[in-house]
């Protein structure tokens, strides 16, 4: 199947200045908590897998490069919170891997790629309660689609996107598909990921399909 | 997934690894929790109906299910209607009428859970049927085994004891060979069924000449009234014979592990020694089983009714 | 009583014919008969066979009259095209004294769909252990001449040898069924490389060729008559064809379903999960080697017939777990089409081989004299007319038995029963019983 016609709304490199600028902006709002790099010792980024566990990794590596201190990261995987699976079926687990130092707190940053319905971010909240007891959670996503059907909002977003309801928001990953994009699209478009590096697993592009689709 | 798992030869080797998978998961995300309860089966209704006893494999599969939020009724034989003469389609339909979404069934009868799978609409998952399966010990044991090894393919699996009584020796047989392990099995000959060779697994009766070539060892559970019945002229040469004690286990490889399903006769088929000695995976073998249950109840019951 | 013309019926297969039925018996054959007031039956395409006989049915009255009783049996055989059937001791109380047997063959007599002919019992309550009064079934107005434990093997070898004896004095026969209880404690299906899988106690070949090789031994020995029933092993008949060939006077039966049903049966199938009773049977379905030594064995007449071994169970009886379930399966009404589709279809046996087989041999083995005999002016009317072209699906729902347990549910077999006539009068006519 060809690919999309839609140009990229994201490319690599809005992709890359996006993850500096939340960066920064978790680097101040660490210092507003607690002056200099104590803060940033607080700050655990969590990543929802499967794309935001490479963007809280790579949150931090940018946070260092541009402060010095390395941040924790977990992941932690909503599978087994999500309200949706009689609707939609059982899927294979991935990681959920918290810091040594757990969460308990701390401030702890919830790393999403897109924010839809917001059923995601309320099964990783559910999640966190059981790990610990965080002093404060935030959200990071780096596309923020609307159509929120819980009383979620983002505290760090990289880019508000208006959308329809039946158009599909596609974050692809160096990590996880060879490239770092986002693209849009239209209802019965179905991108195909041509990218030689794209790791074997369908489980994962369906994941990320599921995540920025319909909720 | 098929929708039932009533025995080991349902599950491909796909299945087969996503339940493992999901059960190290599951056992990661887990890990150093005060609250190992997760909501993925809140709502769910699973019934243990056990017409055997078999405390272990009930508490196991119990708490499994709690800890994925289901409702468990537990329904033994004892003290209901089955032990007044109910048939066991009489109480497939009373589940079906309760709800069940998913049935974990023990009974002494090989091929009951085969036919409750024609009665009820939900999944049904053998939790050992008479001398037939029990593909769910077979699951924890390949887990463990991949735990403790690193790996399935090409891993050597001696099986020692009463395989022809086993249902554990044949979920593993068939598990085991589908993951890519290399099973043998060794019995004296009364102990083996006729029709083994058709077994995707080698057969010796020697135990020393295999011992050298085993990663893994797992010793079969020997009852003692099959004495009676003449298997084996007595218990002390059975364990001369075929039980694993200290010397035995000194001409293991270095990396090989000791299973057993429990529950032990030691000084039987296994000494106090070999079953206490770090070789040994038992007691993992009984949390392996949690994890490895939750990932079957999360797999057969999480998704959609079918 | 009326009488009846048969237009254009084949006996044997052989050539068109007219058979005039008058006053029970066979008055005329020929081209183009007619007869003012018989009443005419027609029969193009059909082969005529003598009516069948069966050596072994279960009718299960006095006892389990929920299963089965003689009436509902009897509709059944004759459906099947049988016009005797001899129904086994194991009833409750078992046919095992003259009053019992005379019960059941009274109640066969007011049926009036098939001759019912009793089995006695050897041993008292079938318990292996005393000889039952024989001869006073003999005797009875049942006259019984086939005696049997038929779901216990006579396995003492004394007593075994005593009652081969004991029967000569009223030329009958032991019909043993021959399974060393020993060798099958606890048995569920045959021993193989499928009991191994499915984790059932294997019921072994040699059980039965180890009790069938004794008897003709003993059979040999006193000079008597032995009957073996459902023979079901390569090796039984290996012996069987033995100790013919040395003189021993013994007959035996293979099943319907022995010579067409295989312990796969009991494995899961496309649709099918597995573990189904209604293939539970002892013996049990065997191996595709056993059908096959099974159809040879029955083609070379090294087995001599067919019988039945229709085994009527309740509902509750079947539907369970496997080994809780009673052994046996429903036979009368499909018989002859199993015998086509395994044996005349592929060639294996002619028409007058299958008039043989489940006519001819079993009524001389039951010494029925009325039963088995040609197709000829002066013998007695017992006949069946059977359309071997058409082919149906077996409907269990649909059959007359009491019970539902067939095996051939579901399968699509050969042939169809148009016609019975019992001394004369129809029990089947269109395929419809008369009573």
């Amino acid at each position: 199947m060809a690919r999309t016609s839609q140009p990229a709304l994201l490319s690599s490199a809005d992709v890359a200045r996006i993850i500096d600028r939340i960066a920064h902006q978790l680097i101040e709002r660490a210092a507003t908590v607690r002056p200099g790099s104590d803060g940033l010792a607080d700050l655990v980024l969590v990543g929802i897998p499967t794309r935001g566990a490479p963007l809280a990794r790579r949150l931090a590596a940018r946070i260092e490069a541009f402060s010095g201190v390395t941040v924790d990261v977990g992941t932690v995987d909503i599978t087994l919170y999500r309200d949706d699976l009689r609707l939609r079926g059982v899927r294979a687990l991935e990681s959920t891997l918290l810091p040594d130092g757990g969460i308990d707190g701390r401030l702890v940053v919830l790393v999403d790629d897109v924010l839809f319905s917001g059923r995601s971010v309320r099964a990783a909240l559910d999640a966190l309660r059981d790990l610990g007891r965080p002093q404060a959670v935030q959200l990071a996503v780096l596309v923020d689609r609307g159509h929120r059907e819980l009383p979620i909002r983002a505290d760090y977003v990289g880019k508000n996107v208006p959308t329809s309801r039946a158009q599909q928001v596609r974050v692809h990953l160096a990590e996880t598909d060879g490239v770092d994009e986002v693209v849009v699209e239209e209802p019965g478009e179905r991108q195909e990921v041509s990218i030689a590096a794209r790791p074997a697993s369908e489980e994962r592009s369906d994941r990320g399909a599921d995540q920025g689709g319909r909720a | 997934m098929k929708r039932h798992l009533l025995e080991a030869a349902d599950l491909d080797r796909d299945d087969a690894t996503l339940v493992l998978d999901t059960a190290a998961q599951i056992e990661q995300a887990l890990a150093g929790r005060e609250v190992k309860k997760l909501p993925t089966l809140r709502g769910r209704t699973v019934v243990n109906l056990f017409y055997e006893d078999s405390t272990r494999t009930r508490i196991s599969f119990e708490l499994a299910a709690k800890r994925l939020s289901a409702d468990v009724i537990n329904f033994s034989a004892k003290g209901s209607s089955v032990s007044k003469g109910e048939s066991l389609k009489d109480t497939a339909l009373t589940l079906e009428a309760m709800g069940a979404d998913g049935v974990v069934v023990r009974h002494s009868a090989s091929g009951a859970p085969h036919r409750l799978a024609n009665w009820v609409r939900g999944s049904v998952v053998n939790a050992g049927d008479g001398t037939h399966e029990h593909p769910t010990q077979a699951l924890l044991d390949a887990y463990t085994i991949r735990h403790r090894l690193g790996r399935l393919e090409g891993v050597r699996v001696t099986i020692v004891g009463d395989v022809l009584h086993s249902r554990v020796a044949r979920s593993n047989v068939r598990l085991l060979h589908t993951l890519g392990a290399e099973v043998t099995l060794v019995a004296p000959p009364t102990l083996l069924p006729v029709g083994v060779g058709a077994w995707p697994a080698e057969v010796g009766y020697d135990l020393d000449a295999v011992l050298p070539k085993s990663d893994v060892v797992m010793m079969l559970r020997v009852q003692a009234e099959r004495m009676n019945a003449s298997f084996f002229p007595s218990a002390r040469e059975y364990s001369r014979r075929y039980g694993l004690d200290a010397r035995r286990m000194g001409a293991l490889p270095d990396d090989a592990i000791v299973m057993h399903p429990g529950p032990m006769n030691r000084g039987m088929e296994i000494a106090a020694e070999v079953a206490d000695s770090v070789r040994s995976t038992i007691v993992e073998q009984v949390a392996n089983g949690v994890s490895t249950r939750m990932a079957v109840l999360y797999l057969l019951l999480g998704g959609a009714p079918q | 009583m009326t009488n009846y013309l048969i237009k254009g019926a084949k006996p044997l297969g052989g050539d068109a014919v007219d058979i005039l039925i008058e006053d029970g018996r066979i008055a005329a054959i020929g081209d183009s008969l007619s007869a003012t007031g018989a009443e005419v039956v027609e029969a193009a395409g059909l082969i005529a066979l003598p009516g069948l006989v069966d050596l072994h049915t279960h009718l299960r009255e006095p006892g389990r009259e929920d299963a089965e009783t003689v009436e509902t049996g009897s509709r059944a055989a004759a459906l099947g095209g049988f016009t005797a059937v001899h129904a086994m001791a194991n009833t409750d109380p078992v046919a095992d004294t003259a009053g019992v047997v005379e019960q059941v063959w009274r109640l066969g007599q007011e049926a009036g769909l098939v001759d019912v002919v009793p089995v006695g019992a050897v041993t008292v309550g079938l318990k292996g252990e005393r000889l039952a009064e024989l001869g006073a079934m003999a005797d009875s107005a049942a006259r019984v001449r086939v005696f049997s434990d038929d779901g216990h093997c006579v396995s003492d070898p004394a007593l075994m040898r005593r009652a081969l004896e004991y029967v000569k004095a009223f030329d009958g026969v032991v019909a043993q069924h021959a399974e060393e209880p020993r060798l099958t404690v606890g048995a569920q299906m045959h021993e193989g490389d499928r009991s191994a899988k499915l984790g059932l106690t294997g019921w072994p070949a040699a059980a039965e060729e180890a009790i069938i090789a004794r008897d003709v031994l003993l059979a040999e020995h006193v000079g008597a008559r032995l009957h073996v029933c459902h023979v079901s092993t390569a090796g039984s008949v290996e012996i069987l064809r033995w100790a013919k060939s040395r003189g021993v006077q013994v007959t035996a039966e293979v099943t319907p379903h022995h010579l067409l049903l295989t312990d796969a049966c009991v494995e899961a199938r496309e649709g099918v999960g597995g573990y189904d009773p209604v293939f539970k049977v002892n013996p049990p379905l065997r191996t595709d080697a056993d059908i096959e030594a099974l159809r040879a064995g029955l083609a070379d007449g090294t087995i001599d017939a067919v019988g039945t071994d229709h085994a009527p169970h309740a509902v509750e009886d079947k539907e369970s777990e496997w080994a809780s379930a009673r052994p046996g399966m429903l036979g009368l009404e499909q018989a002859l089409s199993v015998v086509i589709e395994t044996m005349v279809e592929p060639g294996r046996l002619d028409w007058a081989g299958v008039a043989d087989r489940m006519s001819v041999r079993p009524a001389q083995i039951g010494r029925l004299a009325e039963h088995g005999r040609p197709i000829a002016p002066g013998e007695p009317a017992n006949l069946v007319l059977v359309d071997p072209a058409v082919r149906s699906t077996v409907d269990p729902a649909a059959l007359a038995s009491r019970s539902r347990n067939s095996p051939y549910a579901g399968r699509d077999l050969p042939g169809r029963v148009v016609a019975t006539f019992l001394h004369g009068a129809p029990t089947v006519l269109d395929g419809k019983a008369q009573k």
